[in-house]
């Protein structure tokens, strides 16, 4: 699950992990008083207004800037909310702009030279092990610190029987080049995001930047922290912070009847049992001259309700010219899946588009036959390169 | 012949009365299996399909001898149930299981490793040796006693690659599904390794996706040691980036772990790679007599 900046740096500061002050607001006025609270607590007299969508590179579409006043506060913050962020994450639609979190500027001048971290902790999938990474090179995409300067990129494996030894945490502040107060503040900056990682059972926490200020503090930047789905059930304070609005409706509608929905940009629709058949699905559709309209699979159990659901939930794309329906019954029978199959379509009603239905498995030529006499404009194939040729068949 | 498991495995079952459990420890005796008992904490000393429970894994060890477990546990008690297995001297434990938090299998990795267990799953269709021993949730009927060691990440695509293999005349050894985590218990390299070693194995059809890079590992090793024909498909070349696709173990990250880059570098390895998914069978039959 995704969070907001200002949820995710909410949990971290709960693990001990020090922030920017900063308040999340939605109108211009909240915003106006919001900065006023930060310059009484910090006596910052500039604030960081940022756009909160779940997307990155949010500075580079125009949704993070430096108020120099409370009247700046405003005007950025009017212009900010309601607007439609377009960033390199986003897409062409872009997404609209609900909420902003006001912040202190942390760039203020002082004793010693501010710097940019990159920082953060996820699986290391090859060993099943957490890992830490981190350079130097904070403030731009790691992707790119990858590609130019892949020795300023370090990692540290974490042994899951020990967790993060303090040797470690240090290893990290000396491998940074800090030293004195900033090298005390990063072993607790350190600790404190793989405990928030551990404790609140992330698949990702990425702090870029990591701040290093000129008065030698080390601040969470920007977060992005993602929960593993899977573990929602242990946090229900964490899974309570779900934001629908940044999610697609449809998708949203396709989670709440159990299936799993990914909407792409083609003109063929697919509703398949496992996720495995689903892709490779989508990859004959495509080699058969057609073009996939998403991923959807509709479970082990693939019933008639789920089915219905599956096609109310595909016909909304007006993309969708044709409809592929494969099943590979194993528990799931394909004459129930069939009959799932026919009575959608009647308590659909009219169905514009034709669609393919491949039932393979436990009582396929059952299936098949249900389909054949149902008189309906439906269509049954055995083999999956039938069903494709089939679809490639009515599109043309 | 057959890898992990076969005709003398002793099974027993956790999770065992569950509705899941129920049903499938049912057509797993009816396949043939040996089903020895099943566990479920708290009802020990009762009967369930004419077969002991037991209240605890180490209970139904030593008055059964049972040395395969198959579980059908919840997510959030899925964890405990494979440590309690590998702690009471289980050898190969299957977990069927879907949804584990990954943080859970962090540490039951390291402990089924310490213990020198075989974790197969979870989020796995099983094991089946056919004819006679089915530790899983797959159609049975599609299998036929072969030559054909079968692996995969994913189910129903499994079942496509099975049913294929059967169709074109051939039959399986062994197929094993190892399901679709980011954390599996047992890699493709592990169940690629053992199929190389079983004598009766003349072929494999190893099932990828994107995502990870459990595929590539094989492919390099299979470079160098590989003695046998392996034909393979990688679910998800039309995938968009940074997109989970149900398993939780799907998703493209890097450049390397797209579809196109696993079919190049298995292609370099001497796999050889289908792009079409209906040409998994057509393509063994080929490839062995």
């Amino acid at each position: 699950m995704n969070l907001h900046e200002y949820q995710s740096k909410s949990i971290l500061k709960q693990y001990g992990v020090a922030i920017p002050e900063g308040i999340p607001v939605q109108t211009p006025g909240e915003a106006v008083k919001a900065a006023e609270i930060i310059q009484n607590s910090t006596g910052s007299d500039k604030w960081v207004i940022k756009a909160q969508v779940h997307a990155g590179g949010r500075g580079k579409g125009g949704g993070v800037k430096v108020a120099k006043s409370i009247e700046e506060v405003r005007l950025y913050a009017g212009q900010i909310i309601g607007m439609t962020l377009i960033t390199p994450q986003t897409g062409a639609q872009g997404k609209k702009v609900r909420k902003v979190l006001v912040e202190q500027n942390i760039f203020y001048p002082g004793l010693t030279e501010p710097s940019e971290i990159y920082m953060s902790v996820l699986l290391n999938r090859q060993k099943g092990h957490t890992i830490l990474m981190y350079s130097p090179r904070g403030g731009m995409e790691i992707e790119k610190v990858a590609e130019e300067t892949p020795e300023q990129i370090f990692t540290e494996e974490i042994d899951p029987k020990v967790g993060l030894q303090p040797f470690q945490a240090r290893k990290v502040a000396f491998n940074l080049g800090l030293a004195g107060e900033a090298h005390k503040n990063m072993v607790k900056f350190v600790h404190g995001i793989f405990a928030a990682y551990d404790g609140t059972d992330a698949s990702l926490i990425e702090i870029n930047p990591v701040f290093k200020t000129s008065d030698d503090k080390i601040l969470a930047a920007d977060a992005k922290v993602v929960i593993d789905n899977n573990a929602l059930f242990r946090h229900l304070d964490i899974a309570a912070m779900r934001d629908y609005d940044e999610e697609d409706p449809i998708e949203v509608e396709a989670s709440r009847n159990d299936l799993n929905y990914v909407k792409l940009n083609g003109n063929v629709g697919c509703m398949v049992n496992g996720a495995g058949l689903a892709m490779a699905t989508m990859d004959i559709i495509k080699l058969s001259g057609g073009d996939p309209a998403n991923f959807l699979d509709v479970g082990g159990s693939a019933n008639a309700k789920r089915v219905e659901a599956g096609f109310r939930i595909i016909l909304k794309d007006p993309n969708v010219k044709a409809i592929l329906v494969n099943i590979f019954g194993g528990i799931v029978r394909c004459d129930r899946v069939a009959q799932g199959v026919v009575d959608a379509y009647n308590n659909i009603g009219k169905i514009e588009v034709p669609i393919i239905v491949r039932l393979q498995g436990t009582n396929a030529e059952e299936g098949k036959r249900i389909i054949d006499e149902s008189g309906l404009r439906v269509l049954s194939a055995i083999t999956l390169q039938e069903a494709a040729d089939q679809v490639n068949t009515v599109l043309s | 012949m057959s890898i992990l498991v076969n005709e003398n495995s002793r099974v027993i079952v956790q999770g065992f009365t569950g509705s899941e459990g129920t049903f499938h420890t049912g057509q797993m005796i009816e396949y043939g299996t040996q089903i020895v008992g099943g566990v479920t904490p708290g009802k020990g000393g009762l009967m369930h399909l004419d077969r002991p429970i037991f209240n605890t894994v180490a209970d139904a060890v030593s008055a059964t001898g049972a040395d395969v477990s198959i579980i059908f546990v919840p997510p959030p008690f899925a964890a405990d149930a494979i440590m309690e297995a590998a702690d009471s001297g289980i050898k190969v434990v299957v977990c069927i299981t879907e949804g584990i938090p990954i943080r859970d299998m962090v540490h039951v990795k390291e402990y089924v490793k310490s213990r020198n267990v075989r974790l197969i799953g979870p989020n796995c269709p099983g094991i089946i040796t056919p004819p006679h021993t089915k530790i899983g949730i797959m159609p049975a009927f599609i299998h036929r006693p072969g030559t054909i060691g079968i692996v995969s990440r994913s189910g129903t695509l499994a079942y496509e690659a099975v049913d294929q293999v059967t169709k074109s005349g051939l039959g399986q050894s062994t197929g094993i599904g190892i399901g679709g985590d980011p954390i599996p218990g047992t890699t493709i390299l592990d169940a690629i390794q053992l199929f190389m070693e079983d004598p009766e194995t003349e072929g494999i059809v190893m099932i990828g996706e994107i995502g990870g890079s459990m595929e590539t590992e094989a492919g390099y090793w299979m470079k160098s040691h590989g003695t046998k024909p392996v034909v393979s498909f990688i679910a998800g070349a039309t995938a968009p980036k940074g997109r989970t696709m149900g398993h939780a173990g799907a998703i493209i990250g890097g450049k390397s772990d797209t579809a196109e880059a696993k079919k190049a570098i298995l292609r370099e390895c001497g796999v050889y790679v289908v792009d079409s998914p209906a040409d998994i069978g057509i393509t063994m039959k080929k490839l062995v007599k």
